[in-house]
């Protein structure tokens, strides 16, 4: 059964994201898209500084069974991204909503995340 | 991602319901529900690699061959000659090819005291059969399929001794001193269980036929002697780190051996051994084989999957037939099919980018080690 934290918000390409107090945005793939893919081997992340619209391609993610692009769910500007997931990609299936963030954003628009979905939306979407 | 089908529901294995109460993940596998993983495909691959693994394969299927004409009508079915077993319980690898000379299915057969046991994939088993039924019309040839029997492969390092744990210890000498390739009934023929140092992981260890109705318990026993329940996800990586050819992405109906790295499968000799599919071999030999199968071997990021194309600059393309991520290596491994001129180098499309590779010699890894250089 896929976990679906309540204080965080989700897109249907199953990334999620998280508004941090200083203005940014955290996002991740959910615990569902992890499930889905199986064993994390590889992970490409944005560059920083890279200007993304919503919906963009911002990385790949590599498992044993398939590859997978990893979607901007808001526009906005590249300010961080989790190097430590290059090296232990491992960790997207382990902690995928703490460890295994991938990148954060200076939203182009905060309100952007109010139509994003709500964890009960988004489980609603992914049958759970 | 579930899409519901009208489709018949999947076969079960008479070990089904262990696989489920071990946490199996249970996908749709040529017919069969089968386990993909039970948590971690890469972890039940290293099991496999380091100590002791088991996968269920009972839906592939087991067919005793009797009757006066059993030897010469195999020498004519298959590709490879089963006058080469030599000793009873010897065991060959074949292609049982068309007129064409494609390949129906890749199959092993045993030499055994009552005649011969073929054991043939679980997705072409029917076709098989309709084949073999065809091709035995008129002669004196039985076909016994023995689908009320499991099997169960024991694969590692460690596997063979683990286990002999669970199994008659009368039987223990006996199969410690199976050599590789040869396997034996235990008990009657009609008991069900034989016994075979063979596997599709480039591990040392058992494949274990018995009844269906003893699996589960036999399952549990092993699980009981520190053997890991693997599924069907690490079972292809394994095989292809092994570089093992696998029916459906490797080679098929459209293939010739000759292209799939099957060539030493195939018994030229004596010449008047008219094997089906013999006839176009030897002419595809005089014309020239136009493709040869190559390890390809990615060292940097990324996986190369199969139906990938392979850019030989100045020979032509190819195509990934099986890719994966090696668990074993760290990297991207494949097997390709390539023009036959190809040398040690070759770029594949990944994802839209032309990326370099180099072209080895499979195996990838062999007993738990990276053989090529």
């Amino acid at each position: 059964m896929s976990n679906v934290p309540a204080e965080l918000k989700y897109v249907n390409s199953h990334e999620w994201l998280r508004l941090e107090s200083d203005g940014t945005v955290t996002i991740g793939i959910t615990d569902h898209a992890q499930e889905l893919l199986g064993d994390i081997v590889f992970v490409e992340l944005p560059e920083v500084g890279a200007q993304l619209d919503a919906d963009a391609t911002a990385g790949v993610v590599e498992s044993v069974k398939a590859a997978s692009d990893v979607y901007a769910p808001i526009a906005g500007e590249v300010v961080d991204v989790n190097v430590e997931l290059e090296s232990s990609p491992e960790l997207a299936n382990s902690d995928p909503y703490g460890a295994a963030w991938f990148f954060r954003v200076k939203p182009a628009n905060v309100a952007d995340l109010d139509k994003c979905l709500t964890a009960a939306e988004y489980s609603k979407e992914i049958g759970v | 991602m579930t899409a519901t089908t009208e489709a018949a529901a999947p076969k079960t294995t008479p070990l089904y319901d262990s696989h489920v109460a071990a946490g199996a993940k249970i996908v749709d596998f040529a017919g069969w529900a089968m386990p993909i993983h039970y948590g971690s495909q890469l972890k039940e691959h290293e099991i496999v690699r380091s100590d002791a693994g088991m996968f269920d394969v009972s839906h592939m299927c087991v067919i005793d061959i009797t009757g006066a004409e059993a030897k010469d009508w195999l020498r004519t079915l298959i590709a490879n000659d089963v006058e080469k077993l030599g000793f009873e319980g010897k065991a060959l690898y074949s292609g049982m090819l068309t007129p064409e000379g494609t390949v129906i299915d890749d199959l092993i057969v045993y030499l055994t005291h009552y005649g011969y046991r073929m054991v043939v994939n679980a997705g072409t088993a029917d076709k098989d059969i309709a084949w073999m039924l065809k091709q035995a019309e008129g002669r004196a040839v039985e076909l016994t399929v023995r689908r009320e029997l499991a099997m169960i492969a024991v694969q590692g390092p460690n596997a063979i001794e683990k286990a002999c744990k669970v199994l008659h210890e009368e039987w223990e000498s006996t199969i410690k001193g199976l050599k590789v390739f040869q396997g034996f009934p235990f008990g009657s023929v009609e008991e069900g269980w034989f016994i075979a140092r063979t596997g599709y992981t480039g591990e040392d260890g058992l494949e274990i036929m018995l009844p269906a109705e003893e699996a589960p318990l036999f399952w549990k026993a092993l699980i009981g002697a520190g053997v890991a329940p693997i599924g069907l996800g690490a079972r292809d990586t394994l095989r292809l780190e092994a570089g093992m050819n696998l029916y459906g992405h490797d080679m098929d109906e459209t293939i010739s051996p000759l292209q799939a790295g099957m060539g030493w499968t195939i018994a030229w000799e004596p010449t008047d051994r008219n094997f089906i599919g013999r006839a176009a071999l030897e002419a595809e030999k005089a014309a020239g084989v136009k493709c040869k199968q190559v390890g390809l071997v990615l060292e940097g990021r990324g996986v190369l999957r199969e139906g990938l194309k392979v850019v030989v600059e100045g020979v032509g393309e190819g195509i990934i037939t099986s890719g994966t991520f090696s668990p074993t290596l760290k990297h991207s491994v494949a097997i390709a099919r390539v023009p036959a001129g190809t040398g040690v180098t070759a770029q594949v499309d990944l994802r839209g980018t032309l990326t370099d590779v180099r072209i080895v010699k499979m195996p990838f890894v062999r007993n738990g080690k990276k053989v090529f250089s």
